[in-house]
């Protein structure tokens, strides 16, 4: 497939995955693969730990969207601040702050659960919209809540539809819910290890994402493959280098019944990406998996 | 003695934090069957435990469910383990609290309750924070080895009760337990704009639905307050553990640093660290056939990167005992792969 077109197939990405299993490098080197074929990429990051952006070289990101490379913009989505904006755009910007600094949207988003995520996602959807009306972005890749929460994340509209029967909040879960039900707007691309819990967690949460939010799934990412490498059958009395030996071997048994598994478990096209065997993960390395993600795209 | 071994042999409850995905579950089942060997009565309570956890701990016919089941074993102490069923604990929670059973009833059935009393938003943490107290203040066990949720803002669960307190304290939640316009009026012109605004942003709706709630609660906000303010001062008593639980890839470890970071501004250490998955550590070898020399390098660069992916945490974490678990071939499918996991912990 022309990686132009991969990335164009939606203007919103959403990676999701488990801790631990790259999602932050994944989204770091889409974003630059994404910039590489000339497109205006945005990394939005909502759990404020700014991790893709950390992998790019920036220590924090801001309400404002901030240069990490060239094409690539980055900023941060907390509720507060979208609720602020949300509510100045709707002529009620006075009462916004008050409710911030009173602390009446804690109270409020403990007695009605999903509206945090319903303000962060319709900030996304209005995003989306500006992208597609003004083009200031060709790929908006959002970096969503880790630890198992992107379902919860991406379910808050349907909830809240459900929950809600009149007035802003439901007009914006209603939004946000035609955002995610459109492919062509809005894809999920999970990311996963060969390993066995991940690849158990990838077709729990893609089947659930199918059923309970309706969202398109995007191709899977398999993160961290170890690759063969010659000369590894090579004999050798050093105990050392035969356990590496062993352990490599080992590794990628492991890691193709896994792989197998997934296929057998969730019928989607897979990309895949190589383990990186280096002391640090940097731009450098980022870069690296930008080209075998490319290179992965291409024979989709 | 390991210094793990003591935390598990001297403390009355340990909890496991950390983000989804890096085997935190595994490691409180293991955690806790050292207990057991150790001879202690314990208890583990599990937040969503994949179906295997509970066929390795032979509970496979049943399942786990939401009270504590006996685990056979052969240890000298006893082992027990427990799912937390969010809806059930928070309905025995009103059920405890309502004056009359009308009142249970309505609120039980009253459809904000239910909900707000599902899997969603912050129920879960609170609930995960009540069972705590249920077992270890309310039962006879030496330790509660305690999951936590996999929440997005790394210690809702710590902050659960005092969420909840400060909710029940809040004057917005005063103006929605005015049971009508006339003690509206009574609460003031301020109050009156006040909650106007409300309404223009959540929609009337809601408050009326909430307003619903909130009525059938009136009456219980005492025993619920005082609940969550026992749970905190529990969770703050130092025969209290928290154990961090992390792998050393890179994203998993920008997560525990945010918990430890948020632990230490509660003014709370974490006791123990443990790091899951690790890669083997191999000594250099200067001679030998190329290939096998340039897959051993490869892998103690990676090694390396792991390292200084944990440097940070560990430099995050000067208290804690420092537990690293070696990357092991399959999970965990049965007791004796639990207890392979346990004496690598403890070894």
């Amino acid at each position: 497939m022309d990686p132009a077109k991969f990335f164009a197939a939606s203007r919103v990405h959403i990676v999701a995955g488990k801790g631990g299993v790259g999602k932050t490098s994944v989204t770091a080197a889409a974003a630059m693969a994404a910039a590489r074929l000339g497109l205006k990429v945005l990394i939005v990051d909502i759990d404020g730990k700014f991790g893709t952006a950390k992998l790019l070289g920036a220590e924090a990101l801001t309400y404002a969207p901030t240069e990490l490379a060239p094409g690539v913009d980055a900023r941060h989505l907390a509720a507060d601040d979208s609720l602020l904006d949300y509510l100045a755009e709707h002529g009620m910007g006075r009462i916004g702050r008050r409710l911030v600094s009173t602390g009446v949207l804690d109270v409020v988003s403990t007695a009605i659960p999903g509206i945090k995520d319903i303000l962060v996602l319709g900030k996304i959807k209005q995003i989306e919209r500006d992208a597609h009306e003004n083009n200031t972005y060709d790929v908006i890749f959002v970096d969503a809540p880790a630890a198992g929460h992107a379902i919860t994340f991406l379910r808050s509209a349907a909830g809240l539809l459900g929950a809600v029967t009149a007035g802003p909040i439901r007009q914006q879960a209603t939004d946000v819910a035609a955002m995610l039900a459109d492919g062509d707007r809005c894809q999920v691309m999970i990311v996963t290890l060969p390993e066995e819990t991940p690849v158990n967690e990838a077709a729990q949460t893609a089947y659930a994402l199918e059923e309970t939010v309706g969202v398109k799934l995007a191709p899977l990412v398999i993160n961290g493959i170890i690759s063969p490498i010659a000369g590894l059958d090579a004999a050798t009395t050093n105990e050392t280098l035969s356990a590496a030996a062993d352990f490599r071997r080992g590794r990628i048994a492991e890691q193709q019944t896994h792989i197998g598994r997934l296929a057998v478990a969730l019928p989607l096209p897979t990309l895949t990406l190589p383990f990186i065997f280096s002391a640090a993960l940097e731009r450098a390395e980022i870069a690296q998996l930008a080209d075998a993600l490319l290179e992965s795209i291409a024979n989709l | 003695m390991n210094g793990l071994e003591q935390l598990v042999r001297d403390r009355h409850i340990i909890v496991c934090c950390g983000s989804g995905g890096v085997g935190k579950t595994t490691t409180a089942a293991a955690i806790a069957i050292r207990a057991a060997e150790l001879g202690r009565n314990t208890v583990v309570v599990t937040i969503d435990p994949a179906k295997r956890l509970a066929d390795a701990l032979g509970l496979g016919e049943t399942g786990l469910t939401n009270e504590p089941q006996l685990v056979a074993g052969n240890w000298p102490g006893q082992l027990h383990a427990m799912m937390l069923d969010t809806k059930r604990t928070f309905d025995d929670l009103v059920t405890r609290y309502a004056a009359t059973e009308t009142q249970a009833t309505k609120i039980l059935e009253n459809p904000f309750y239910r909900n707000i009393s599902g899997s969603l938003g912050g129920t879960q943490e609170y609930m995960a924070a009540e069972k705590l107290y249920q077992l270890a203040v309310e039962a006879d066990f030496d330790l509660v080895v305690i999951d936590t949720p996999p929440s997005r803002n790394a210690l809702e669960f710590l902050d659960a009760p005092e969420r909840l307190s400060k909710f029940l304290n809040h004057r917005l939640y005063r103006v929605l337990m005015a049971p009508s316009r006339l003690s509206m009026r009574l609460i003031g012109a301020a109050a009156q704009t006040f909650f106007r605004q409300i309404t223009k942003v959540v929609g009337a709706s809601v408050i009326d639905d909430a307003m619903s709630f909130f009525e059938a609660f009136d009456g219980m906000e005492d025993g619920f307050r005082s609940r969550a303010t026992k749970t905190q001062e529990l969770l703050k008593r130092p025969t209290t553990a928290f154990a961090l639980i992390t792998t050393p890839r890179g994203d998993a470890v920008v997560e525990a640093e945010f918990f430890a970071a948020e632990l230490a501004n509660r003014s709370t250490e974490v006791a123990a660290l443990i790091i899951n998955r690790m890669l083997p550590q191999y000594p250099a070898v200067k001679s030998g056939p190329a290939g096998l020399r340039r897959n051993l390098d490869e892998f103690r660069s990676a090694a390396q990167r792991e390292e200084s992916n944990v440097g940070p945490l560990l430099a995050a974490c000067p208290k804690a005992v420092v537990s690293r678990v070696p990357l092991m071939a399959a999970d965990v499918h049965d007791l004796a792969g639990l207890q392979a996991v346990s004496a690598s912990l403890f070894g």
